[in-house]
């Protein structure tokens, strides 16, 4: 089956990032396919590569990269919620005349457009937020 | 067309939980994940209305956050625990999914 998935609330916020995580995994170890991930409102902060939790805490962003890595996941970022909150890639930087990008590995930014896509393309959409 | 409706926040601070109840079908299924599993709990001012739901829905809790939480062991009969494979496969074998935010 099908699968995207929905998060709209950062990390370290409440659990729901954490949820959205351990949910994605389950969905993979079950042989299921997740066609995309997409990351609205205070989700998108699970997007930045600049995050640096104490030792002893978990990084839940790596972890999405690392997802995305090895599963070929594509996890994108909404641009409207990205440009509000300071989530930039390099492109996005430059036509902003910004100095840095923060965007992790894996993601990309692109807009509504793509949940919607997600919506038809995939046989189930979970939300997890707040 | 059966629904998973889940919902994550405690019926003790917002009133999705009930808006949930008020609104799901005979042959629903509903899954308590995060702060919802303290609805869960039997005894509380909230479980009659859990209770009520059971009648003709069936009520499912994320193990691993009613773990996290202590409450193993204060659950009302009837509620099936599942883990997140199980979480999964609600998520599938029900048409669709509605997520009480």
């Amino acid at each position: 089956m099908k699968y995207t998935i929905m998060v709209n609330e950062g990390p370290y916020q409440h659990q729901s990032a954490d949820t959205a995580l351990q949910f994605a995994r389950a969905v993979l170890e079950k042989g299921h396919e997740i066609f995309r991930v997409f990351f609205y409102h205070d989700g998108v902060n699970n997007g930045t590569r600049l995050s640096v939790p104490p030792a002893d805490d978990r990084l839940i962003q790596k972890s999405w990269s690392e997802l995305a890595e090895k599963h070929g996941l594509d996890l994108v970022i909404c641009i409207a919620a990205a440009q509000r909150r300071g989530l930039m890639d390099a492109d996005e930087a430059k036509r902003q005349g910004l100095d840095a990008n923060n965007i992790a590995p894996g993601f990309r930014i692109s807009g509504l457009g793509q949940l919607v896509e997600g919506g038809i393309q995939s046989d189930r959409l979970v939300v997890f937020g707040d | 067309m059966s629904m998973l409706h889940i919902v994550n926040k405690s019926p003790f601070e917002r009133v999705a939980f009930e808006s949930c109840l008020a609104h799901a079908k005979a042959g629903d299924s509903i899954l308590m994940i995060e702060d919802a599993v303290v609805g869960a709990v039997d005894g509380s001012s909230f479980s009659g209305k859990v209770k009520a739901a059971m009648s003709d829905k069936t009520v499912y809790v994320l193990g691993a956050d009613l773990a996290a939480r202590g409450l193993e062991g204060k659950v009302m009969d009837g509620i099936v625990s599942v883990d997140y494979a199980g979480f999964v496969d609600l998520t599938a074998n029900n048409d669709t999914t509605q997520s009480w935010l």
